[in-house]
């Protein structure tokens, strides 16, 4: 089942999710990348209802596009955290609303300090230091509670981010398979190998 | 699996001498699950006004919002500070309009009003999520653990407690309300209002 993570360490965030997409109980894809990049420093994992990920996941990246052209620079991450925060909040009180969980990690240039914030389709928003969703989020959950370390580098938080694949991996009956891994720092976005 | 517990957390407000305190927990979870240690469910609406949204955690952001643009509206409109009561009105009011499709939010209030002569006057007061207003002169509760809350504060309150006893009376009330209730805790927030100041403590509570 679809499962995301994300967490922040010293000038960084990493966000995780699987790359599974799946329609009841077969697999359709293998190598889905469910983390969109909405501006160069700023990352959204999205998962939930099939349909409902991809429309609101581009709703929301030509949105902040367009704030970007029109205003010559990004929204901040708190900023854009709060829009999309907005955009799920009517949805959810209109006659369809929109099923979709997510994780907004970004690095803010202007105080030079990364945020995480955790989104549900209701339109819940907390910034976090580690957050997940799906079911994988029971096991992650407890073991960054144990692990996680806001002043971690880059090297130490993608081990804990390994660690918490693996616990998933080993307890989790409907463990997805693969992940995309991406990173937000002071130097933007990128992918990495785990 | 009821929306009012979908988040869980609980706002307790009281009066003293000369004083009022509002206080509540910081855990966001979802059912069962905690995934915030703190999220803050207390706002400041004015420097003598602070306005408790225990409830649907969504709506907690949205009402905050709103209640923060209807209260400027005023400010510019009237071109003075909103008093407790009207705003507990305005308060009453923006969850009425909502009667067939809610806000899931029981607002509790707690501020200080100017008295004709000059001085201050604690004022408390609790809605339903409908906007019925409760008045009370004690103490008021709201949120999942709000059973447990009204039993403790019945036993610990007194009247014209003075800020410093207020704060005791108040903290020990929610900390020991929350440790019954699952869906509450994590940690405690307290505001003291008097009628110079406000003092905000952030408590630790268990953590489980």
């Amino acid at each position: 089942m679809e499962t995301s993570f994300a967490i922040t360490g010293k000038g960084y965030v990493i966000v995780a999710a699987d790359t599974t997409a799946s329609r009841s109980i077969v697999k359709m894809k293998v190598d889905e990348d469910k983390i969109k990049t909405l501006s160069p420093h700023l990352l959204m994992a999205y998962s939930g209802e099939p349909g409902d990920t991809m429309q609101f996941a581009e709703y929301v990246e030509r949105n902040i596009r367009l704030y970007q052209i029109r205003n010559l620079y990004a929204l901040r991450p708190s900023a854009a955290a709060s829009w999309i925060r907005r955009s799920l909040a009517e949805s959810i009180r209109s006659r369809k609303p929109y099923a979709v969980n997510l994780l907004l990690g970004g690095y803010d240039t202007a105080t030079h300090t990364p945020h995480l914030y955790w989104v549900d389709y209701l339109g819940t928003m907390t910034e976090v230091p580690f957050g997940a969703h799906g079911y994988g989020s029971y096991f992650a959950l407890s073991l960054l509670d144990r692990y996680h370390d806001p002043e971690a580098s880059l090297e130490e938080g993608l081990a804990t981010l390994k660690r918490c694949i693996e616990e998933v991996s080993k307890r989790l009956v409907v463990a997805p398979g693969n992940y995309k891994v991406k990173v937000v720092d002071k130097n933007g976005v990128r992918e990495v190998e785990l | 699996m009821s929306i009012m517990e979908l988040n869980g957390g609980s706002v307790i407000a009281m009066v003293g001498k000369d004083c009022v305190a509002i206080a509540s927990d910081l855990r966001l979870g979802n059912q069962a699950l905690g995934i915030s240690a703190n999220f803050q469910k207390i706002f400041p609406v004015t420097d003598r006004i602070y306005l408790g949204l225990p409830g649907l955690a969504t709506d907690v952001t949205t009402l905050r919002e709103r209640f923060r643009f209807r209260v400027n509206m005023y400010t510019i409109k009237e071109e003075r500070e909103i008093e407790p009561e009207t705003f507990a009105r305005l308060v009453s009011s923006t969850l009425y309009e909502h009667r067939f499709g809610p806000y899931f939010i029981e607002p509790v209030m707690a501020g200080l009003s100017k008295t004709p002569s000059g001085g201050y006057k604690p004022f408390i007061a609790a809605a339903d999520l409908i906007g019925c207003l409760n008045f009370a002169k004690d103490f008021v509760v709201a949120g999942t653990a709000s059973s447990k809350l009204y039993g403790v504060a019945e036993g610990l309150w007194e009247p014209d407690l003075e800020p410093e006893d207020l704060f005791e009376t108040i903290s020990q009330t929610l900390l020991n309300a929350v440790d019954r209730d699952a869906y509450s805790g994590w940690g405690c927030v307290v505001h003291v209002i008097t009628k110079d100041k406000v003092v905000t403590r952030t408590l630790k509570g268990r953590m489980d």
